[in-house]
């Protein structure tokens, strides 16, 4: 029996339900339809009146989600697709992010962001929104990579009190598979260096730790040792853990999947030159997405984001400066 | 649109608590354009003068500690009505450390959320999902029957998408919301005309499927008689609920502007006229109150303001040094949890 991601996800929807009655979900599609990647499947029938379909409209779920959390509920939205959340926008960043700072009461909300690219999906159904909401003060961006983390950093992110912009990848839905969704449950805030090596490290988060690691399989056979490091939440940036692998390796590449201006690679890049300039032996690299919109067709789009490929040629030129 | 089939007589008590926090509102609002205008409010000063009727009769047909109201920039009658307090605005106003805001947020951004009062941002039309949220919230908890959320914004709100996305949900939803549309004729500058295109913005209830209720927003006996009934379907669980007020501003958009897009014509017609002034006449000639006894209230509330004003203006601004620089509610970084395994490498 395996565990997919998308099951880590509904798994961990179901357990929030069952254990917290101030958990409901709201978002299109998501009741008896079971939403449009069916991460709440069967949920709307399990728990009668905690699963509602909402009308297409963003901003009024999140707005609605906000009130409701003022009165005490753990609301979980959905978001069709990430990109939809741009209609969201004004009241994730200006309501729900600003209140704990103007008010003093916080506003636990999690919003759940199916990410990134798949094959034939092109510019609107393929955006990665995390560097936009990190950001802003007062929310919390998380980014899994792994099953285990999808359901554990899933159930964290509803205990927290602050509003958390939950990012699924949406590749890894059906393609990542694990025994089980058990796992080391690190605390959110805290990477995790999935891979050990000595000669260069990669900062990656959701899908691209992935690329990253069969990047780092293809240079192991010319004995090169790539450190891997998965960010798991974006903000807060586990900049230590980070610091402490570039300490090791002296040689850091940012990788995401995000456009390339700005964001959490350059976040990453800045920090750790800012902070651990003596650490380096080359000058940090980053790779991301091209600085064009998401593209319709396969060959464009597996050419737009990182690929083993394009990763192994950015850690060569690193290797060998 | 309900008759006034009451009468002012036996609704005394009502229209009297809305004087009272129609006055008591013009009064703190022309003691804080006079310390705008003695630089002594840093920021804007946005005053609801010619809306007070409507504000105030909202605010008071609703129950404090039941209730959500959600007020805009020109409901401090309305705010005052709901039991908000003096110095909640003046500490506000003057950047007082003591404030609910404590000079993170100021003038009009301020609120209880945790009394019902949820504190508006700048962005027109958020607050309609918001207080759906609230409502909505409160039907899962199984205690939302008899209770009521109120929001109001202005002619210029009614255009943005939030607008329509908060009421749609709130009619699919069925909840008891009552949004207040104080049509002051000018969004800032931007009359009407180049606002919307129907003939009255009533009309989009329909559309909506909630109900809908026009009034004379300078007539506090029509407000009171309009505002309470469409408050008491919401309560009754005939759904949302939309009254559009029409009235005229009669200030600048905030105290810098003095409004001289809006023509004299407007001002001297019938929206133009002053609904403290056309309500204190009701009342006296209804019976309600003696001219006398409207004096007294005037030195009554003038004294109130006086001391609300001295208070803030004596009492600490907020100290960078001692701000508590975090956005954030959860202090990390977080403790590793009981059923944490050592991480995977080193």
């Amino acid at each position: 029996m395996s565990v997919t991601y998308i099951d880590a996800i509904r798994e961990a929807q179901e357990t929030l339900l069952r254990e917290d009655p101030r958990v409901f979900l709201y978002g299109q599609d998501i009741a008896t339809f079971g939403g449009a990647f069916k991460a709440t499947k069967g949920l709307a029938e399990m728990f009668p009146g905690r699963v509602f379909d909402s009308p297409i409209s963003e901003d009024a779920m999140v707005g609605l989600a906000v009130g409701a959390a003022i009165e005490g509920m753990r609301p979980i939205i959905e978001m069709q697709f990430a990109d939809f959340s741009s209609i969201a926008f004004n009241q994730i960043v200006n309501q729900a992010a600003t209140h704990f700072y103007r008010t003093g009461m916080p506003i636990p909300i999690t919003v759940r962001l199916p990410s990134g690219g798949t094959p034939g999906s092109g510019p609107f159904h393929s955006q990665s929104m995390e560097g936009i909401y990190a950001q802003y003060p007062g929310l919390i961006v998380l980014t899994p990579a792994s099953v285990s983390d999808a359901y554990h950093m899933l159930i964290d992110a509803v205990a927290l009190d602050d509003p958390v912009i939950f990012c699924e990848h949406k590749f890894l839905y059906r393609w990542l598979k694990s025994k089980s969704i058990n796992g080391d449950h690190l605390p959110i805030g805290q990477a995790r260096i999935i891979r050990p090596g000595k000669h260069a490290t990669v900062v990656a988060y959701s899908a691209m730790v992935h690329e990253a690691v069969r990047a780092a399989d293809r240079l192991q056979q010319d004995g090169w040792e790539i450190e891997v490091v998965d960010l798991r939440s974006v903000k807060p940036l586990d900049i230590d853990t980070v610091l402490a692998s570039v300490a090791r390796t002296g040689r850091l590449l940012a990788l995401g999947e995000a456009f390339p201006w700005g964001g959490v690679t350059a976040e990453v890049v800045s920090r750790v030159t800012e902070e651990g300039f003596h650490l380096l032996d080359a000058p940090p690299q980053r790779l991301n997405a091209r600085d064009t919109p998401v593209p319709y067709h396969p060959k464009l789009w597996a050419a737009h984001r990182p690929t083993p490929e394009s990763i192994c040629q950015a850690l060569r030129k690193l290797l060998t400066f | 649109m309900q008759p006034y089939t009451d009468g002012p007589v036996t609704n005394r008590d009502f229209l009297r608590s809305v004087f009272h926090s129609m006055l008591r509102a013009r009064i703190l609002e022309n003691k804080l354009s006079s310390l705008y205008k003695a630089g002594k409010i840093v920021g804007g000063v946005y005053l609801g003068r010619g809306q007070e009727a409507v504000s105030a009769t909202l605010g008071t047909a609703l129950i404090q500690g039941t209730d959500f109201f959600a007020p805009l920039i020109r409901d401090q009658a309305g705010r005052t009505a709901f039991g908000e307090s003096m110095l909640d605005c003046t500490r506000t106003h003057l950047g007082s450390i003591e404030g609910p805001m404590r000079g993170r947020d100021g003038n009009v951004h301020r609120g209880r959320p945790s009394m019902g009062m949820p504190v508006m941002i700048s962005h027109l039309g958020s607050q309609v999902s918001v207080v759906a949220g609230m409502l909505f919230a409160k039907r899962l908890q199984g205690t939302l029957d008899g209770r009521v959320g109120a929001t109001s914004i202005g002619d210029g709100a009614s255009s943005t998408g939030a607008f329509h996305e908060g009421l749609n949900l709130a009619a699919v939803e069925k909840l008891p919301l009552v949004l207040v549309i104080a049509n002051n004729q000018f969004a800032y500058s931007t009359p009407n005309q180049r606002q919307f295109a129907c003939a009255d913005l009533v009309e989009k209830a329909r559309g909506y499927g909630i109900g809908g209720f026009a009034v004379d927003g300078t007539d506090l006996l029509a407000c009171a008689s309009v505002i309470t009934e469409a408050v008491r379907r919401a309560r009754e669980g005939q759904g949302p609920q939309m009254i559009v007020a029409r009235l005229l501003r009669l200030s600048g958009h905030g105290e810098h502007d003095d409004a001289s897009y809006v023509p004299a014509e407007f001002r001297k017609g019938h929206y133009g006229r002053d609904c403290l002034e056309v309500a204190m006449r009701q009342l006296v000639e209804n019976g309600i109150a003696t001219v006398d006894e409207i004096f007294q209230w005037q030195d009554q509330f003038a004294d109130e303001v006086q001391r609300a004003v001295a208070q803030a203006q004596q009492e600490a601004a907020p100290d960078p040094y001692h701000e508590d620089w975090t956005a954030l509610a959860t202090r990390f970084p977080l403790p590793l949890s009981p059923t944490t395994a050592q991480p995977v490498f080193p």
